[in-house]
């Protein structure tokens, strides 16, 4: 079994961006693998540790600027084998770049590059647009079955016994038969660390870099950012002394019950 | 014409500056861009190599989220958990420059250094055994050792077995040369029968392979000191009860005593008679690691004390804002990168091959005052939480006055850093 891993580059989940005139300010802000990825590379690699599962190679796919190649490191580093990084200068927080182009080149690379994958994993959305589109968009355009919030994934027969957490509970979903995508959740697994050995086989580990211009894939922007705003800050709350005093204010203040 | 002609060299020339870095006068005032394109232009110390910055990403979140929950447990039981011992060999970071064929990661004296400090933000006690290991123990056998014992050795340092580095006695501290623990060469040379007493020997208890400075002929002086390599469990050894510290109390601190405890005529460490500068040579490094410790003890206390101003409000204002405050916290931040700095460069001067030791002893020498100072000043500025054991910061005041002590005492650094002022006065 051959594994496509989604890795984006996004904005460190603990960093608190400012918001500009171009929407959220980038510039020297610390840049991580994103959390959700990091799961996939996980379970890619705990796969590959799983002699039943029977997996060839696990490999890394990366879309955005030169910096996406230290990303692609960490994945090698977890345990991925090899790295293809399509480079764009284009914004990759749905500025510019968006979804449907994204699943699009990931097609691509699927149908010209690496043609033998049968499970694709990627994060259940990136913290930067949570959009959470590329795995289903992905799916649609390659015709395979899908499986988003994997909170469990187990191998059954010649396809997948998967979990999925939604708001109302969780669901368990049979894929008959490989290829298939998998996007994956918070309670998937908990990623490991890249040892300092790892860190340096990475090093000698391939990673093809190809235009994302060469995939004659119409990148255009199709929905159009008019404006990045703030949410208003949160005044502060008022202590009522008793429960009457709180009914009045929801109902007449608040105006949130009848 | 000419005048023109000068205006647009100097237009260019200056274009050129702007365009590319600084101190490259020669060749921006030739105005040639290949002059400018060869000519590496220097760069920031603390600018890490693509590499040095995964690892010290690695380390940071690997020390936060897996030793952090440790410290103060193994801090009451005086004991570095086996658990995070075996952790600290998986990560790599017991095999920092012990090369890939032997099992090890192969990385540069700066990564060790920054692995060191990332380490001790969280526990320094973890951190010291990392760095005896790596940068007094494992190097003293890739630089001074023969291939039969670097063979037989690193791929254990590099996977399970801890090291000590035994040099110090109760009466040659500073004066390590008068030291009195001797090895008899046997009557038929195979053999050296090692008898005396070593002290304050870190990592005594875990250890399982000792690097041991003995004089091997006492009439030669501090020339007849030579470097073994003595397995813990020989026959004769005998690991001492811990010290009781102030500070670094999971680190386990003994004395090790030698009773006839033979050791083979081909584990000395590289030459007869020249034990005595392998040692100098390699504490001229290490200190540097130990600098890095005491770099780590000052960012971890900030790294406390920094949110801590950002939330506690007196007089109706954040002690972030208080003038007063921003005076000693500045101050303090400053000295730290001073610290920082000399610390990063005292690596890329060793890594370069060009001489290091003036600057090595000036780094070891200021990073622990500074350390001291900023985890005292710490307890201040978090006021009376600081002085309790919820906060970690009195934990690093406590770990840090050694190290104006350990590897060279202050006093000893500014001796050696006045030698190598006079000898180049005398040039």
């Amino acid at each position: 079994m051959k594994i496509l891993v989604g890795v984006k580059r996004v904005v460190d989940y603990a960093v608190k961006v400012r918001v500009g005139a171009d929407g959220v300010n980038l510039k020297n802000v610390k840049m991580s693998l994103n959390p959700f990825c990091e799961i996939a590379v996980e379970e890619a690699v705990k796969l590959k540790e799983n002699k039943a599962a029977n997996v060839s190679e696990v490999v890394a796919l990366s879309v955005g600027p030169k910096q996406c190649q230290e990303t692609l490191r960490t994945a090698l580093a977890m345990g991925c084998d090899r790295g293809i990084h399509i480079s764009t200068d284009l914004r990759t927080d749905y500025m510019e770049l968006q979804s449907d182009a994204v699943a699009k080149l990931f097609q691509k690379v699927i149908e010209e590059k690496e043609k033998d994958i049968h499970l694709v994993l990627v994060g259940k959305q990136a913290i930067d647009s949570d959009c959470g589109q590329v795995g289903p968009a992905l799916a649609g355009y390659m015709s395979w079955p899908q499986c988003t919030f994997a909170s469990k994934v187990d191998l059954d027969g010649d396809g997948l016994l998967v979990e999925r957490e939604t708001d109302s509970g969780t669901e368990t979903i049979k894929v008959p038969k490989l290829p298939a995508v998998v996007t994956c959740d918070l309670r998937l697994n908990t990623p490991r660390y890249a040892t300092l050995p790892n860190i340096m086989k990475a090093k000698k580990k391939k990673v093809d870099t190809y235009k994302a211009e060469e995939f004659g894939v119409d990148l255009e922007v199709k929905n159009k950012v008019l404006e990045v705003y703030e949410p208003p800050s949160r005044k502060e709350g008022i202590l009522v002394d008793d429960v009457d005093t709180l009914i009045d204010k929801l109902r007449n203040e608040a105006s949130v019950i009848q | 014409m000419i005048s023109i002609a000068i205006r647009r060299f100097a237009r260019k020339a200056k274009h050129d500056s702007i365009k590319g870095a600084s101190g490259l006068s020669t060749a921006v005032s030739t105005g040639s861009r290949d002059e400018f394109a060869k000519a590496a232009p220097p760069m920031p110390v603390t600018l890490l190599t693509d590499d040095e910055r995964m690892i010290q990403d690695s380390v940071r979140k690997w020390a936060n989220h897996d030793l952090k929950p440790l410290v103060r447990e193994m801090e009451k039981n005086e004991l570095i958990s086996p658990s995070i011992i075996q952790e600290l060999y998986t990560q790599g970071y017991m095999s920092l420059e012990i090369p890939e064929k032997y099992g090890g990661v192969g990385m540069n004296f700066t990564s060790a250094c920054i692995t060191i400090q990332e380490i001790s933000r969280i526990d320094p006690s973890i951190a010291l055994m990392v760095d005896v290991h790596n940068t007094l123990v494992v190097n003293a056998i890739r630089f001074w050792a023969s291939e039969f014992l670097q063979d037989k050795y690193l791929p254990k340092l590099a996977t399970d077995s801890v090291s000590a580095f035994c040099l110090s006695e109760t009466n040659a501290g500073s004066d390590a040369f008068s030291m009195s623990t001797t090895a008899k060469l046997s009557s038929d040379g195979s053999h050296y029968v090692i008898n005396g007493t070593k002290s304050w020997i870190t990592s005594a208890r875990e250890a399982a392979l000792l690097l041991v400075f003995c004089n091997a002929d006492p009439s030669k002086g501090y020339k007849g000191i030579t470097a073994f390599l003595v397995d813990t469990n020989s026959p004769g050894v005998q690991i001492g009860k811990p010290e009781s510290k102030l500070g670094l109390k999971a680190s386990s601190t003994c004395q090790i005593f030698f009773d006839d405890v033979k050791v083979d005529a081909d584990h000395v460490l590289g030459e007869v008679g020249q034990g005595y500068k392998y040692c100098i040579e390699i504490l001229n490094e290490g200190r540097i690691g130990i600098a890095a410790q005491q770099i780590g003890i000052a960012k971890g206390c900030l790294d406390v004390v920094m949110p801590y101003l950002n939330e506690r409000e007196q007089f109706g204002q954040k002690l972030l804002n208080m003038p007063a405050l921003q005076q000693q916290y500045a101050q303090a931040a400053t000295e730290l990168h001073a610290a920082e700095v000399m610390m990063l460069n005292s690596c890329r001067l060793k890594e370069n091959g060009l001489p290091f030791v003036k600057e090595a002893a000036m780094t070891k020498l200021f990073a622990s005052q500074v350390a001291e100072k900023i985890s005292s000043q710490s307890i201040e500025w978090l006021g009376g939480i600081g002085y309790t054991t919820d906060m970690i910061v009195e934990k690093f005041y406590r770990d840090c006055k050694v190290g104006s002590i350990y590897e060279g005492s202050s006093n000893i650094q500014r001796q050696t850093i006045a030698k190598i002022m006079n000898s180049e006065l005398e040039q």
